[in-house]
């Protein structure tokens, strides 16, 4: 019985991950096609918000996406720091850039629809606040692996700041919370619409969050796969200094 | 440790970076932001307790980097490494010694502050407790910050960068002590809210620190 | 004491030392020679315990070891008591005046330390062994800028722990006179083609 360990072998995750790879890129392309084409022709407009309630379908699988990356990091963090298999610690560097793109997609897009919904670009909302705040963290993530040398080093000192951060995160989304109730009332962005929304706009928004999640794991594998190129040829330069 | 908490206390007056920089810089924030945002007496009394725990928080930020880097670059660091003195024991002085340098004179000093801002006498308590429960949470969380940045060069940008983020929980419920109280509100809940942040990093961020040094120093 | 067996040191993930077994009885030095970069450095960090071993065994009894490098570990803020009474307190040691004494740095006692010059300094940051009453000296390049007449109170001082049943390992290019052997780390190059641990098995 194989284990899931063995893929933590770079040779055995490489020779897995070009089987897979393109299958994951293919499924994502289509699933995105598919949902977002539904999504954006072939629903009917909201009775209150017109079309542009049809930003939900890359807003909503954004936002899903940009906690579930960090959600992902602090999984492979954990794996690393216990473990020490070194694919784990590349697979959450490749993570945050793909992570902070969906945040931002998530931040831009909800400023978009909130122009137009309550009249306002920003607002500091209690769940706008806090993917501000996350945007921040991932910043410091990747700014922390760009800045040391040693890759274990960093490996360690990243791992340890997305546990840390990882506490952080949810203690500022609490007071986040607090915070704005205790300024003003109203004005709350009500993503969880699903159960509003009507299966019309619901069948196509989970296809484009099947996309979203199948695009997430194919950047993912692609960026790991490039980070184990790079630690292979640096291994290589310094077997050849060895010789 | 105790010795070690009084050579930095003494480190820090000497070198005059430790009491009069953060109070100076903290002064000239609090100067500044009037010219910002317009003289309104109403207005800057109702900005008062966020700007002063900004402030605060900045001018805490300002000495972070000191409190391993020097040690690392002269080797002392190298050195209580391999002394009896534990690790965390070592990173716990640190951050005391950052609280009592920059935390302690921010706190005394901001009433007197809260004046030029205009604050409502019934604020002057709040602003000293909530800046008294929240300041030491600062600088345990930033020697965090400074353990992990310790090997880099230039690592004071990349500081901030780490550990305002981190400041975020602390800074809502410090403020919104200061605010509630300045107010005449029940400030309960924040302040329960703001103990348990200083309560808990303290408790669990100096092994956390020590672990990460011994990570930088390898 | 110190025991060293079939030691591999490595620095940034590659190997630079490998299968070095010495031991270092009490009362004797033991001289590590070797060319730059040839890993002394490496070595004596392993040895001290400030980063992990590749393989082998350190074996010295527990908080024996004191370490001193090129960088001196002093405050120039403080005085020169202020900076010896600092490191004996941390290393729960009393006493600081036979330190000053054996550096002839009595006279200077209240002088800050950026007032010092270099050769003064490097002499502050010997006392401070001293001070720390370890048993095990670990010394990278000890007498750099120090002068001929520092030299010889340093050679003094490591005699008179030697003879007072401590040991010392000490990096160094120059000749001081000590009773101990010399140890060339030449030899115990890594040959092995292999890069440490997992780097491995990205190739």
């Amino acid at each position: 019985m194989a284990s899931l360990w063995e893929y933590a072998n770079p040779l055995k995750f490489m020779r897995l991950t070009d089987r897979v790879l393109p299958w994951v890129s293919v499924g994502a392309a289509a699933c995105l096609a598919v949902g977002l084409i539904w999504g954006f022709f072939f629903t009917p407009d909201d009775f209150r918000q017109g079309s542009t309630v049809k930003i939900i379908y890359i807003h909503v699988p954004a936002a899903l996406m940009a906690i579930n990356a960090w959600f992902m990091m602090l999984v492979a963090s954990l794996i690393w720091l216990i473990r020490r298999h070194h694919v784990s610690a590349l697979a959450a560097k490749a993570a945050a850039p793909v992570g902070v793109v969906m945040t931002l997609i998530a931040l831009i897009t909800g400023a978009i629809w909130g122009q137009p919904m309550w009249g306002t670009w920003w607002e500091f909302d209690p769940r706008l606040t806090s993917f501000l705040v996350l945007f921040l963290f991932y910043l410091g993530y990747m700014a922390l692996w760009s800045a040391i040398e040693d890759a274990d080093t960093a490996a360690d000192l990243t791992a340890v700041l997305c546990m840390v951060g990882s506490v952080f995160a949810v203690l500022s989304r609490y007071a986040v919370n607090f915070w704005n109730q205790g300024l003003h009332q109203g004005a709350s962005l009500s993503l969880d619409k699903e159960e509003n929304v009507a299966d019309v706009f619901y069948q196509p928004l989970l296809v484009s969050i099947a996309g979203f999640v199948l695009l997430f794991l194919a950047l993912v594998l692609l960026r790991t796969r490039t980070e184990i190129r790079l630690r292979r040829a640096s291994a290589l330069m310094a077997r050849e200094k060895l010789q | 440790m105790k010795s070690l908490f009084f050579r930095d206390l003494k480190l820090a007056i000497r070198a005059g970076g430790g009491f009069g920089l953060g109070l100076a810089f903290f002064l000239i924030l609090v100067v500044l932001v009037p010219f910002g945002v317009g003289p309104q007496s109403e207005l800057l009394s109702r900005i008062a307790p966020g700007i002063l725990w900004v402030g605060a928080l900045l001018a805490c930020l300002l000495s972070l980097d000191r409190m391993f880097a020097l040690d690392h670059e002269d080797g002392s660091l190298d050195l209580l490494a391999t002394s009896a003195l534990p690790m965390e024991g070592a990173c716990a002085a640190k951050a005391l010694a950052h609280w009592v340098t920059t935390g302690l004179p921010l706190t005394l000093a901001a009433p007197v502050l809260a004046i030029l801002l205009n604050m409502p006498p019934d604020g002057f308590l709040w602003i000293f407790i909530s800046l008294a429960v929240g300041t030491p949470a600062m600088s345990v969380i930033g020697g965090f910050g400074a353990a992990l940045t310790v090997g880099i060069k230039r690592g004071g940008l990349l500081l901030s960068l780490l550990v305002l983020p981190l400041y975020v929980p602390t800074l809502i419920f410090g403020a919104e002590v200061a605010r509630r109280g300045a107010e005449g509100l029940q400030t309960t809940t924040p302040l329960l809210m703001l103990a348990g942040i200083t309560l808990a990093v303290s408790a669990v961020l100096p092994f956390v620190s020590a672990m990460v040094l011994k990570v930088n120093l390898r | 004491m110190l025991d060293v067996k079939d030691l591999s040191v490595a620095r940034g993930g590659v190997p630079v030392l490998e299968g070095l077994s010495f031991s270092v009885p009490a009362g004797q030095a033991l001289i590590l020679r070797g060319p730059n970069g040839s890993g002394k450095t490496t070595l004596l960090r392993t040895i001290a315990g400030l980063q992990p071993a590749l393989s082998g065994q350190v074996e010295a009894e527990a908080d024996s070891i004191a370490y001193a490098a090129h960088s001196d570990g002093v405050k120039g803020n403080l005085t020169v008591t202020e900076n010896l009474r600092f490191w004996a307190d941390v290393f729960g040691t009393k006493g600081i005046e036979h330190a000053l004494q054996q550096f002839d740095l009595e006279s200077l006692f209240d002088r800050p330390a950026h007032a010092l010059s270099a050769g003064q300094k490097r002499r502050l940051g010997l006392a401070r062994l001293v001070v720390t009453g370890r048993k095990n000296w670990i010394l990278d390049e000890p007498t750099v800028s120090l002068d001929t007449a520092s030299v010889q109170m340093f050679a003094d001082t490591v005699r008179g722990h030697l003879a007072e049943g401590g040991s010392a390992v000490i990096a160094t290019h120059i000749d001081l006179g000590l009773d101990g052997t010399n140890f060339d780390v030449t030899p115990y190059k890594a040959t092995q083609k292999k890069l440490v641990g997992f780097d491995e098995g990205f190739l």
